[in-house]
């Protein structure tokens, strides 16, 4: 591709053909994706962009994998919505929504599993692969049953097997593995260098990484060709907050749009926070945490990218905040009962920041902010099942006035 | 029995930073261990090493540091994700 350049080191930049490795052999440091931001430069546009499909390849010129139909479910160019209610009852005049939460498999892990299993068929492999216990799965799943590939799931035994069906109707091999997620961790690094898989977030991950890129980029299109001022974000490992940024300086950079001024704020649950921690703490290293938060999707007490997540929030002059654990529900309740948006728990928490930033004073009325919703509320209905409370009345009229409260 | 190699994270804190854990392990126990990349501060501090023997040593050996209160990650970050 005329755009990638290499895949580079992280942390010592030590450079590496293209192909599935995502770690450096020299220092164990992350590999990223380099691109010839001057070749980008020289073909992008917005109206090449404009002309483009309604997905997330209509920034094809920005990522590190060539359309193919083959695996498209059509990811990505959601909806970034204007809120009325929310913003007034949070004293905002400028709030926006990005539903990521109506992706095809119903949460922002489409972006990543597009653009990783585009570069799948690309590299040569017929199989993609993932350890997980929500998200991920369904849309490696999906994108799988989509492509023709073979697709295997690897998820804990004590997983309750209901939250995987949203995987499982797509009929991957799934493999229920007995032992702690130490032992699923161990036993997927294993196989992703023995077998000739895509392991999407580990061999390939980072192309895998790169499809989140384009949440910055579709925020900034849509809101007009301008980065908001503030773009609030859930946060498990780290990547897509790290990337949104990077996706919204790409534009700066090539000139898509004007300077990108935008502070990013990242949201974690009180019981799995480490990134939001360190922040708190004033330090840069991440101390691992074991999860015990209600909002599962956000569940990563080792963020590979944490670290990089503070470094996003240094440079952008932006914070982390915390959402204790009843603040979650709540958050989820809002989004619902002011915009008419289901979010999982992850949006519950992206909204409870949100409204700690506004009590803070870090986010001013007049300020242009967006806020990420990035899963779908039929995924996790356990947490706000206390919502259902149908009045219980008798077939008469008289009744329903009588117990409802109401007259004609 | 073959050896094999595993990347790991150690986070130590508070007096562990003063310990010669990763010393005492390649002592101990008959596994190889190779510092990549460390960065230790005031109250909190990590290593990112290899450690290459047989997998039940090397098992035994991150049990053992374990037990000493450091904890011990994949060296790459969670690879289950939700």
């Amino acid at each position: 591709m005329v755009n990638v350049a290499a895949l580079r080191c992280k942390e010592c930049s030590r450079e590496y053909p293209i192909g599935a490795f995502n770690v450096c052999d020299f220092c164990f440091g992350p590999l990223e994706v380099v691109y010839d931001m001057d070749a980008i430069a020289d073909i992008a546009s917005r109206e090449r962009i404009m002309s483009g499909p309604n997905s997330l390849w209509r920034y094809a010129d920005f990522l590190p994998a060539e359309y193919n139909p083959l695996v498209d479910i059509n990811a990505g160019f959601t909806p970034l919505i204007r809120s009325h209610g929310l913003a007034k009852q949070l004293g905002l005049e400028e709030l926006w929504i990005k539903n990521d939460s109506v992706n095809p498999s119903y949460s922002f892990k489409d972006r990543v599993v597009a653009v990783a299993s585009a570069k799948a068929l690309e590299l040569g492999f017929e199989t993609l692969a993932c350890a997980s216990t929500g998200n991920l799965a369904c849309a490696v799943a999906a994108h799988a049953a989509r492509a023709g590939m073979a697709a295997y799931v690897f998820i804990p035994s004590d997983l309750e097997a209901g939250k995987v069906l949203g995987a499982a109707i797509y009929n991957p091999t799934m493999i229920a593995v007995n032992g702690s997620y130490d032992d699923v961790n161990r036993l997927c690094s294993e196989l992703a260098d023995q077998y000739q898989w895509a392991f999407v977030n580990i061999n390939v991950r980072p192309f895998y990484a790169d499809g989140s890129k384009t949440l910055g980029y579709e925020v900034a299109e849509q809101l007009g060709w301008r980065a908001p001022a503030h773009a609030i974000a859930p946060s498990a490992s780290g990547a897509m907050f790290t990337k949104i940024y990077q996706g919204l300086k790409e534009f700066e950079q090539t000139g898509i749009i004007g300077p990108v001024e935008t502070r990013m704020h990242c949201a974690q649950a009180r019981g799995c926070s480490p990134i939001a921690t360190a922040y708190e703490e004033g330090r840069f290293v991440i101390r691992p945490v074991k999860p015990a938060t209600i909002a599962k999707s956000l569940g990563i007490g080792n963020p590979a990218d944490g670290y990089y997540a503070l470094k996003t929030i240094e440079a952008s002059g932006g914070s982390a905040v915390i959402a204790e654990e009843h603040e979650v529900a709540e958050g989820i309740k809002l989004l619902a009962q002011t915009e008419g948006i289901f979010t999982e728990g992850a949006g519950g928490v992206a909204i409870a920041g949100l409204k700690r930033l506004v009590e803070r004073g870090e986010i001013q009325p007049d300020e242009p902010t967006v806020v990420y919703i990035t899963g779908n509320g039929l995924k996790t209905t356990e947490i706000v099942s206390d919502v259902v409370n149908p009045i219980l009345i008798e077939g008469t009229v008289s009744a329903f006035e009588q117990h409802v409260g109401v007259k004609a | 029995m073959t050896t094999t190699m595993q990347r790991v994270r150690f986070t130590f804190l508070d007096h562990m930073i003063k310990q010669p854990v990763i010393y005492r392990m390649g002592h101990d126990f008959d596994v190889v261990t190779n510092i990549r990349r460390a960065d230790v501060q005031e109250g909190v501090g990590w290593v990112i090493l290899e450690v290459e023997g047989e997998l039940e040593e090397i098992e035994r050996s991150l049990e053992w540091v374990r037990s000493l209160g450091v904890r011990v990650d994949h060296a790459l970050g969670d690879l289950i994700e939700p």
